[in-house]
């Protein structure tokens, strides 16, 4: 197809060539971002936690009055809700993922340090490693002479008294890499408030319960401290059992203790789901947009297209008189419009990489890996295709006697 | 004119529906995206206390360690009970409260009802008259009632609606936390936008259920909630008063600018003398800011809701750019018709006015149908789950910002087509027919 009679009959229509031109690169450009930033939420709704999510269940109680003997009421809760049938592990913990509420500390290497190394959160409890399910890649489990009564540990951390603080912690592989890139992590130490910590075991991966950064999403470190905060675990042995065993345990703890509220009770799954409902929400939104921007663009193109199509019913139909096939007529609305698109992407690229820069200086997204630019010029082509088909095919049915005609 | 204008403009749109339709479909789609996310972002940068919030201000001292010190960054977000306390009782502000937020468990009388938490908030006794807060029945409670450690409340109206079925409940007793306290006063409907006064339970959170006085809610020993942050051996929530850690928010009114100055200089020679009496050992580092300043700094606006925003107005800008596109179509297959009125007398400006009607025309039509987008994009907003998704309403500033932006940006967009229409010779027009 020669291209020259088309680009010779543009540069007779410059503005809507250019309206078509832009509109082109301002989809280009928004989709791209917007595509962009729908698979960033998507990558983090998917986010590995660490631990057996479609097995565990998380309740959370408060006391009404003020409880004296929390220690032996936690053990009592723990015994109840281990013999249920179809729970596989327990725990009463400080916190969990997913639940938007942390302790977080400043970490040093060596107490001298003024600024501490890095932050991480500090989850604890009995029996959590298999209670979270979580993969030890390196060391050993918290053993029971580690563990301290959690009130003990605030006493001797007031008290400055380094004998009633746990000697002894687990951190996460990702947490280990960061603080001894290439080196084992067992065996090293931590210091926290300046005192040591002896790394015993690594696992695999167990987010921090409130993510501020995602770079810094899997800091955490476990303690070996008792917790009696009426906060607890369930795992259970298979995922069916789940519901049963939640509504078993709420019976039961009400039972022994009916003198309290309940103020969580929910799956790890649903956990997941309220925590990122605000990154679902946004790439649902951007997904509408872009679409509907497709949409708006497509209908443009056919909109142009069909009044270019009337506007040149004449010529078309010198054309077929003086021989041009339909298929000929076809093929020249098709390349117009391919030329279009073409400019329109390259200009689009150029500015969707501007909007990148933009968002990356902002709002802290990364930069838009290079595949994002095929990708949305092949889409972009293939929605011109589709639009300008219908015009195209009509102006290919303009017979030639309409050359012989006047208006 | 005008009307013949109309007239013109609504036969000539009538002539060709799918082209009208596609414009205003486009117009009220970029309308309606850019209505809601405006209307969110109005919504949410909003001034939480109007007429009252230029004279109230957060005051900030830096009492941490040496540890982690760097020079030049901000000072901790929130205050320390002993700081707070010495503040407070310095009373050199026109109004001054210390508070905090916590979760207290209700314990209704009624047998029907479980007991159940709510949201708290301890605070000193100028919080009522200095944010203005609205009272249904009763009365706050005194400095004398917070100082004594009253065991009084001021709870909502909803509240009071679920315990006391909305009668005057003053004087009435309310169990919470296995204590009597003695309902003082009701608040009427009230929610502050932000949650200003304490942005770490809830940026767009309602304001709380039960108000109890600060000294008072350490003394039953009621949860406290949000953030805290400690250094050196801090942490022990039992002994919250002597902890180096942060917690309690405090708040002042200082009605005049002089006021201000004046009370920065205190919190300097306040932080001067802590650090003489061995308190502080950090350089003096102070800030008073103003509440909208406050909220800035929290970046209280989700960013997310910002690239909304950007995101609603590119694809206006789509959609105008495909109306201007169509619009040119239309005009210009209309050449001949724009010819012979032309020709019959018509000025270049009378063409361009009639044309101009007709994008208006297009732009109140996309206008009115992105109205109703945007309705429909605000109840789909209010169905999210965020804290601030009950307040996503149109209220009569954006309700006429819709009409505005729809009209202003079809006009904008049928400056070109109709200043191109205009260009045409009519006797060329003529002699091609």
């Amino acid at each position: 197809m020669d291209i020259l009679p088309i680009l010779s009959t543009l540069r007779r229509h410059k503005i809507t060539a250019f309206l078509v031109i832009i509109e082109i690169a301002l989809t280009c450009a928004i989709v791209c971002n917007a595509v962009f930033i729908i698979n960033q939420r998507l990558d983090r709704m998917s986010m590995e936690s660490g631990v057996d999510e479609h097995r565990m269940l998380h309740i959370q109680l408060a006391d009404i009055g003020d409880t004296k003997d929390k220690k032996s009421r936690t053990l009592t809760d723990l015994a109840a809700l281990r013999e249920i049938p179809g729970v596989a592990e327990v725990s009463s913990v400080m916190q969990v993922p997913f639940g938007n509420s942390s302790s977080n500390s400043g970490i040093k290497l060596d107490p001298k340090q003024k600024l501490s190394t890095l932050n991480a959160t500090m989850y604890s409890g009995e029996n959590l490693v298999p209670a979270f399910g979580l993969q030890l890649v390196a060391g050993r489990d918290l053993q029971p002479d580690d563990f301290r009564d959690f009130d003990e540990v605030v006493r001797g951390a007031a008290a400055k008294d380094a004998k009633s603080l746990p000697h002894t912690v687990i951190i996460t592989q990702n947490m280990a890499n960061r603080l001894w890139p290439g080196q084992p992590a067992l065996g090293k130490q931590i210091y926290l408030l300046d005192y040591p910590m002896t790394v015993v075991g690594v696992v695999k991966e167990l987010i921090r319960p409130s993510i501020w950064d995602d770079s810094a999403k899997s800091y955490s470190m476990i303690f070996p401290m008792r917790m009696a905060r009426g906060e607890y675990v369930i795992r259970t042995k298979t995922p069916e059992d789940r519901e049963r065993v939640l509504a078993a345990a709420l019976t039961k703890l009400k039972e022994i203790n009916p003198h309290r509220v309940v103020l969580k009770k929910h799956t790890f799954d649903d956990m997941r789901h309220d925590f990122f409902q605000n990154d679902r929400a946004m790439a649902g939104l951007l997904i509408g947009v872009c679409v509907a921007l497709l949409i708006v663009t497509a209908l443009g193109i056919v909109g142009l297209g069909s009044f270019w199509v009337a506007q040149r019913r004449r010529q078309i139909g010198v054309r077929r008189a003086l021989g041009a096939t339909r298929s000929n007529i076809l093929r020249y609305f098709q390349t117009e419009n391919f030329l279009l698109a073409t400019i329109g992407i390259g200009v689009g690229m150029v500015m969707a990489y501007g909007i990148n820069l933009l968002l990356m200086v902002h709002y802290e997204l990364p930069r838009l890996p290079g595949i994002y630019f095929p990708v949305g010029a092949v889409l972009l082509w293939i929605i011109g295709q589709l639009a300008v088909l219908g015009p195209a095919m009509r102006a290919a049915a303009v017979p030639p006697v309409v050359a012989t005609r006047s208006v | 004119m005008f009307t013949y204008y109309l007239d013109l403009a609504m036969r000539s749109l009538r002539r060709n529906r799918m082209l009208t339709a596609l414009m205003v479909v486009a117009i009220a789609l970029g309308i309606g995206a850019s209505m809601t996310t405006l209307t969110v972002l109005h919504v949410l940068s909003g001034d939480p206390l109007p007429g009252t919030s230029g004279t109230l201000f957060y005051p900030r001292i830096d009492p941490r360690d040496q540890d982690s010190y760097e020079e030049g960054k901000e000072p901790p977000y929130q205050v320390t009970w002993i700081d707070g306390m010495n503040m407070l009782h310095a009373k050199r502000a026109d109004r001054q409260a210390l508070m905090t937020g916590g979760s207290v468990p209700v314990q209704p009388a009624q047998s029907g009802l479980d007991p159940f938490y709510s949201d708290a908030r301890y605070t000193s006794s100028d919080f009522f008259p200095m944010f203005r807060v609205p009272f249904l029945y009763g009365r706050p409670w005194s400095a004398e009632e917070d100082e004594s450690k009253a065991r009084v409340v001021v709870i909502s109206r909803k509240l009071n609606e679920k315990l006391f079925g909305g009668k005057d409940s003053t004087g009435q007793t309310l169990r919470m936390k296995d204590t009597a306290f003695r309902v003082i006063g009701v608040l009427d409907e009230w929610r502050p936008n932000p949650h200003f006064y304490d942005v770490d339970t809830g940026k767009y959170a309602a304001s709380e259920d039960v108000f109890v006085p600060l000294a008072t809610s350490r003394d039953v020993r009621l949860e406290h909630d949000g953030s805290t942050d400690c250094w050196g051996t801090g942490g022990d929530e039992e002994h919250a008063e002597t902890q180096p850690c942060v917690w309690l928010q405090f708040w002042v009114q200082l009605d005049s600018a002089s006021k201000v100055a004046a009370y920065k200089e205190y919190l300097v020679h306040y932080s001067e003398e802590q650090r003489a009496l061995g308190r502080f050992v950090r350089p003096v580092n102070v800030q008073l800011n103003g509440l909208m300043e406050w909220l800035d700094i929290n970046k209280v606006v989700p960013g997310d809701v910002r690239l909304q925003t950007w995101l609603a107005f590119g694809f206006l800008l789509v959609c105008l750019v495909n109306t201007v596109g169509l619009m040119l179509a239309k005009f210009l297959r209309r050449a001949g018709e724009l010819g012979v009125r032309r020709a019959l007398g018509a000025s270049k400006r009378e063409v361009f006015m009639q044309l101009l009607i007709e994008s208006g025309v297009i732009g109140l039509a996309g206008g009115l149908f992105g109205l109703l987008l945007a309705f429909f994009g605000l109840w789909l907003v209010r169905r999210q789950p965020s804290d601030y998704a009950s307040l996503a309403h149109l209220d009569l500033t954006m309700l006429l910002a819709t009409f505005v932006l729809a009209i202003g940006s079809t006009l904008l967009a049928g400056l070109l087509p109709a200043w191109r229409a205009c260009q045409i010779t009519p006797a060329l027009q003529l002699k091609s027919q």
